[in-house]
């Protein structure tokens, strides 16, 4: 299916991504190639076949429900390009 | 020192010939003096290293042994390394400093070794000529023209020059054996869940898998010892015993039946590498293998179904890079969308924007069944397929890669034809199956890899039948002529 630069902003917005038109234009033509390239999967039947999520048909392993972690809030939030009184700093979100 | 395998150093060590330090020192003083040229680590941890090091020793002289005490290794980027930066190959995470290890990290350093520092990978694992890292492509020691493979080009840069005896690596379509392919070098991705994936950040969860790039069978068996085995803190993790995989090796190739994906040498492989290739199919027999023929009927669109799948979870895994908690953030955002929007795209570099928009298109309302449920359903058939030809034989072999290392600058403008380097190696990461990369010779002075693809938990006998090849064949010796 080709993609149109619209389209593409469509979906750059979906994925939180900023794009210019010039680029636009561009990831259109990449990204349709490479839909037309996964379309050739169409050509397999695959009535009756059921969808494949995971290599093994695991189910999710359940821990105790005990406290493994501590409390490191200073160490993980020194990677914060944005912290005041242990909390993230964002834009003004409620006026 | 940078010639021995990993034995013959643990051997070293044990007689006191030379002590840890010493030999990291050698391998620092390798890195300082090539990797301007191959720029195949994006950190190097000199401090580190030689505190490891002396730890090492301390540890042998209190009467310690194992086969990695004391044994240099370089970490790919993507595992996260306490106090140390992180990156991913990405400038999203230029200035992340990860506050944990990762396991195959973690236990790496608990038999003994020694970290050299980390190797430049494609952004995010998302490349297979190591071109998309924010740092710079990484070259071929074979040839500095070239590319070395990717995503974990940097490790296989660093094996094959001599700068690291051995290094990790991780794979979601290829990523370890095809860089081991065009570097010369043997390199296994274990079946999906044998080793941790906690702490490696993640890419496409249901493929991700960690492994090894080393110059032998014996050293890669010698490596997954210390990292197989079930992990509390990731829950896809196997909870089976590892095998003891160097008592594996030595075993004799009589009775192993050996596969051949007819499927796999026609049109695309280059002919040089299919003559080597077969080549190498007649020596295993030489030894004692049984050769069948086996067929992949839908080996073909691994490549299609994979950039479906892989996209769609790449999507969802990379949405959390916000720049709020951690990782790049835009100057001045007006606003929360503002705040995201450009974050990410100046974070992110073009391969991944266009993985992440792929996989947000497949996933979106009306595409859904079209797409993400339609490569579901085609995996099943290509799992389908490995197991059939599991029932006739114990192994698969074929080409790892269709062609030799290309020249730096190609491919990059064209994502289908970089895509088709996978096209024999994806469907194992689909299936969760484990496969190496071996030395099979060399086309134009370019190394060549036999692929070898093992059925769920026969890295043993991966291991074995590569250590045997490798008693009778010396393409795994040879040395790129700059760095010897």
């Amino acid at each position: 299916m080709a993609l149109e630069p619209g389209g593409i902003l469509h979906i750059a917005h979906l994925a939180r991504l900023h794009l210019l038109e010039d680029d636009a234009e561009r990831y259109a033509g990449e990204l349709s190639a490479i839909l037309a390239f996964i379309e050739q999967m169409n050509a397999v039947d695959t009535g009756g076949v059921t969808p494949m999520a995971h290599p093994f048909e695991m189910t999710q392993p359940l821990r105790a429900d005990i406290v493994t972690e501590q409390d490191r809030r200073e160490e993980y939030q020194a990677n914060a390009p944005a912290v005041r009184d242990g909390l993230y700093v964002v834009p003004k979100v409620i006026e | 020192m940078h010639t021995l395998s990993v034995s013959a150093l643990g051997n070293a060590l044990r007689r006191k010939e030379f002590s840890s330090v010493e030999l990291t020192t050698h391998f620092l003083d390798r890195v300082a003096a090539y990797d301007t040229t191959l720029n195949s680590f994006i950190t190097v941890t000199g401090d580190i290293a030689l505190a490891d090091a002396a730890r090492a020793d301390e540890r042998r002289r209190a009467g310690e042994d194992n086969p990695l005490l004391g044994i240099p290794i370089a970490h790919k980027d993507i595992f996260c390394t306490r106090g140390v930066r992180t990156s991913c190959g990405s400038r999203m995470l230029d200035t992340f400093i990860a506050p944990y290890d990762a396991t195959v990290v973690d236990r790496f350093r608990a038999n003994g070794t020694v970290m050299l520092g980390k190797t430049n990978m494609d952004e995010f694992a998302m490349g297979s000529s190591n071109q998309t890292s924010w740092y710079g492509p990484v070259r071929n020691p074979w040839d500095a023209d070239r590319v070395p493979g990717g995503s974990s080009g940097g490790s296989a840069a660093a094996v094959a020059a001599g700068l690291a005896p051995i290094a990790t690596g991780t794979e979601t379509g290829g990523s370890i054996r095809q860089p081991a392919a065009l570097t010369g070098l043997t390199g296994l991705k274990p079946t999906y869940g044998r080793v941790s994936r906690f702490g490696m950040v993640a890419f496409a969860s249901s493929l991700d898998q960690a492994g090894i790039l080393a110059r032998s069978a014996e050293d890669v068996a010698l490596s997954l010892g210390a990292i197989a085995g079930h992990d509390p803190a990731d829950s896809t993790s196997v909870d089976r015993p590892a095998d003891d995989y160097p008592g594996a090796l030595g075993s004799d190739l009589s009775g192993v039946r050996i596969g051949v994906v007819k499927e796999q040498f026609g049109e695309g492989l280059d002919p040089v590498v299919g003559k080597l290739v077969e080549e190498a199919i007649d020596d295993l027999e030489r030894l004692g293998a049984t050769i069948l023929d086996v067929s992949l009927p839908n080996s073909a669109l691994s490549i299609p179904v994979y950039y479906v799948v892989a996209p769609a979870e790449a999507s969802s895994n990379l949405s959390r890079y916000e720049g709020v908690r951690f990782g790049h953030r835009a100057a001045h955002p007006v606003d929360m969308e503002d705040l995201y929007k450009r974050s990410r795209s100046e974070g992110f570099g073009d391969e991944v924007k266009r993985r992440i928009m792929i996989g947000t298109y497949v996933l979106s309302a009306g595409y859904y069944d079209a797409y993400y449920l339609k490569a579901q359903q085609v995996r099943r058939l290509i799992c389908a397929d490995f197991a059939r030809a599991f029932d006739q034989v114990d192994l698969i072999v074929g080409p790892t890669s269709p062609f030799t290392a290309f020249p730096i600058g190609e491919k990059l403008d064209d994502p289908v034809a970089m895509y088709l380097c996978d096209i024999y190696t994806s469907g194992i990461n689909l299936a969760g199956l484990p496969a190496l990369s071996a030395p099979a010779g060399f086309a134009r002075g370019l190394p060549v890899g036999l692929h070898l693809m093992g059925n769920h938990f026969r890295e043993d006998l991966l291991l074995s039948v590569a250590h045997r090849y490798q008693q009778a064949t010396d393409w795994h010796t040879r040395r790129p002529a700059r760095f010897t």
